[in-house]
């Protein structure tokens, strides 16, 4: 069989341009709404909203990251052409950074318990346990952890992204065989550093409690974000009318068999260990992260996720038939990425006093008092929650695009691209 | 009684008349006629060409999996999938059922036999407590779903097959090394001893193989 050497240059057309304008309106747009309507307060609903958005656009990247390295370190044939858009998504973490500057800025200026709740250090002195972590959760320690993992993320995806790229170029072999010996390192520093990052993002806001789980939790997350995001990007790019010989039906039908794997089957099964373990011991210190998930609003929101996240799209994707057509497959991943926000917006938002908690002496009494709205538990949905949600992944959708129209949409030198191209499922 | 008479006028009349046409060059009886390949592309466009003559009773012997030549031959997409998802779901129901009995019933049996469950108590946890159903509800999907994956597969496939004419012609010893064989059985309702071997012949075969029952 003979190759052609063009064949996987296919260039994206209209979508491109369009994309970068309509992500950049809507990402500014709804940045600059959200400071708006906080009207440059720094409100805690503002920082939780701004905190949310950003795990959202990270957690897409992260996925996109994930999902490079894995086909280099198995070597993978049948993703090659999907590879360079998954590439065009993790390269956004090249800029994601600056959207992490905030956060750092509020932890050093003193407000930052509004977030943070380690922030206070009266706050911390005042408990036994929380004083023993106060070697982990300080400004400058926990300011160098988060300068190395944004830093080791930028480096990653700029390292497999100006390979791939520069292998369109030159043909060069080597640069596969580069990435390849890379890619397990890669793998390991990803695992460290997307685990520590969710601790030091998401699990300690509420800095008392800890689950050995919730690394991986996280990586179910990011999981579910970037495969759904990617089955809709990918879907834009065909509807777009380009794409069709690089992105065929076996590629939609093998992300979508990803999908579930990870993102439905996966997360609940990482969701429920997480959450048998503590429901069956039963300890104050571990049961208190899931007491205002189970009360008021955030108990419809678990059920939602239990019923939204996992029974229903496990139901729709167990079959071949829905992974296999586009037009049902992209429906299925929208509402993957709906509840992939709910899901970060149910790990981010809940909260209750820990007064509250240690005066209660029933779990009656603390639903009754969730139900009568004497109790916060942290449900005070706004406005701010979905602008900074447009905001950020907005600018996620038109850095993509920015990446995307500045390569091919596939790489055109890949030794195993014709691999890609015939690939066939069974 | 009338049970005593032999019934043998109700005999399925689709055997009788492909008798008729499957007898051998020697006068025997025949199972079906091979046709033998030297490459697997020859036998996809064979199986084509087979395929759209409207033949249904007829297979491919390979050496290898050739891609492509189920489609080829159109064979239908499997069952067996819908199987196991049932036999899953059967698994699941099995084990609330199971769990929720044997903790928590509490029946008098036509009112006089007492039936009651271990009521096991762990923790102060009521007895029926979901969460704790839940590994025993995956272990036994994931127990009927993959019995029920390879009983139906076997199933399917009429495994275990302990005899099958094309293994029996010592000419056929070639297919688990580098020869592609298309087969086509007596019993289809298409199969006529001339015009099938016509068809055979036009496909451009190495040699034709009469295969005995």
């Amino acid at each position: 069989m003979s190759l052609d050497a063009n064949r996987g240059d296919v260039r994206l057309g209209g979508l491109g341009p369009a994309g970068i304008g309509i992500g950049a309106l809507v990402g500014f747009g709804g940045l600059a709404a959200t400071l708006f309507l906080d009207g440059i307060e720094g409100t805690a609903v503002f920082w939780k909203s701004y905190l949310l958005a950003f795990m959202v656009a990270q957690a897409i990247c992260l996925g996109a990251l994930f999902f490079v390295l894995l086909q280099h370190a198995t070597k993978a044939g049948w993703s090659v052409t999907v590879r360079r858009p998954a590439e065009a998504v993790a390269a956004n973490l090249q800029w994601l950074w600056i959207l992490f500057i905030p956060i750092l800025v509020l932890v050093w200026s003193g407000k930052g318990a509004v977030l943070f709740e380690w922030c206070d250090t009266d706050y911390m002195h005042a408990d036994h346990v929380l004083e023993g972590k106060m070697g982990y959760l300080n400004p400058t320690f926990w300011s160098i952890r988060a300068i190395v993992y944004l830093g080791v993320w930028a480096l990653l995806a700029g390292f497999y992204r100006s390979q791939s790229v520069a292998q369109d170029r030159d043909g060069d072999v080597r640069r596969t065989l580069r990435m390849q010996w890379w890619a397990p390192i890669g793998i390991a520093l990803y695992g460290l550093t997307q685990t520590f990052a969710a601790i030091d993002w998401v699990m300690a806001i509420q800095p008392k409690w800890f689950s050995t789980m919730f690394g991986v939790y996280w990586f179910a997350v990011s999981c579910t974000g970037f495969f759904s995001f990617v089955i809709v990007l990918l879907a834009l790019i065909r509807g777009s009318g380009c794409g069709e010989k690089v992105f065929t039906r076996e590629h939609f039908h093998d992300l979508g068999k990803l999908l579930f794997a990870f993102g439905v089957v996966f997360w609940a099964y990482i969701g429920y260990s997480q959450y048998m373990l503590i429901w069956y011991a039963n300890i104050p210190i571990e049961t208190e992260w899931f007491v205002p998930r189970q009360l008021g609003a955030w108990f419809d929101v678990s059920w939602i996720l239990i019923l939204g996240h996992f029974a229903l799209p496990f139901v729709l994707l167990v079959t071949r038939w829905t992974k296999r057509y586009r037009n049902v497959l992209v429906l299925i991943a929208l509402w993957m990425v709906a509840m992939f926000i709910v899901d970060v917006y149910w790990l981010v938002m809940p909260s209750v006093p820990e007064a509250a908690l240690a005066a209660a002496t029933s779990w009656d009494e603390l639903q009754s008092a969730a139900a009568a709205g004497e109790l916060a538990i942290g449900w005070n949905p706004s406005i701010l929650n979905l602008t900074a949600l447009l905001g950020s992944v907005g600018l996620v959708v038109c850095g993509t695009f920015f990446f995307l129209g500045r390569a091919s949409l596939a790489p055109t030198a890949d030794p195993r691209l014709s691999e890609a191209i015939a690939f066939e499922n069974f | 009684m009338s049970a005593s008479t032999p019934e043998t006028t109700t005999r399925p009349q689709a055997a009788d008349t492909s008798a008729a046409t499957a007898v051998s060059d020697r006068g025997t009886a025949l199972w079906g006629l091979a046709a033998q390949f030297d490459t697997p592309a020859a036998i996809y466009a064979a199986a084509k060409k087979v395929r759209d003559a409207g033949y249904r009773w007829f297979d491919c012997h390979v050496p290898f999996p050739v891609h492509g030549l189920d489609v080829a031959m159109g064979v239908q997409y499997t069952i067996l999938p819908v199987l196991v998802f049932f036999g899953g779901l059967t698994g699941m129901c099995l084990a609330i059922f199971l769990q929720v009995f044997t903790n928590s019933i509490q029946v008098d049996l036509w009112a006089i036999v007492p039936v009651i469950g271990y009521q096991f108590e762990v923790s102060g946890k009521p007895l029926i407590s979901a969460p704790a159903f839940v590994p025993v509800m995956f272990e036994v999907t994931v127990l009927l779903s993959a019995l029920t994956a390879v009983g139906g597969m076997l199933f399917l496939n009429k495994l275990p097959c302990l005899y099958h004419p094309v293994l029996k012609s010592p000419k056929m010893k070639r297919i688990t090394d580098d020869r592609f064989v298309l087969v086509i059985e007596a019993r289809d309702p298409k199969f006529v001893r001339s015009a099938t071997q016509d068809l055979l012949e036009s496909l451009g075969p190495e040699r034709i193989v009469e295969l005995e029952p």
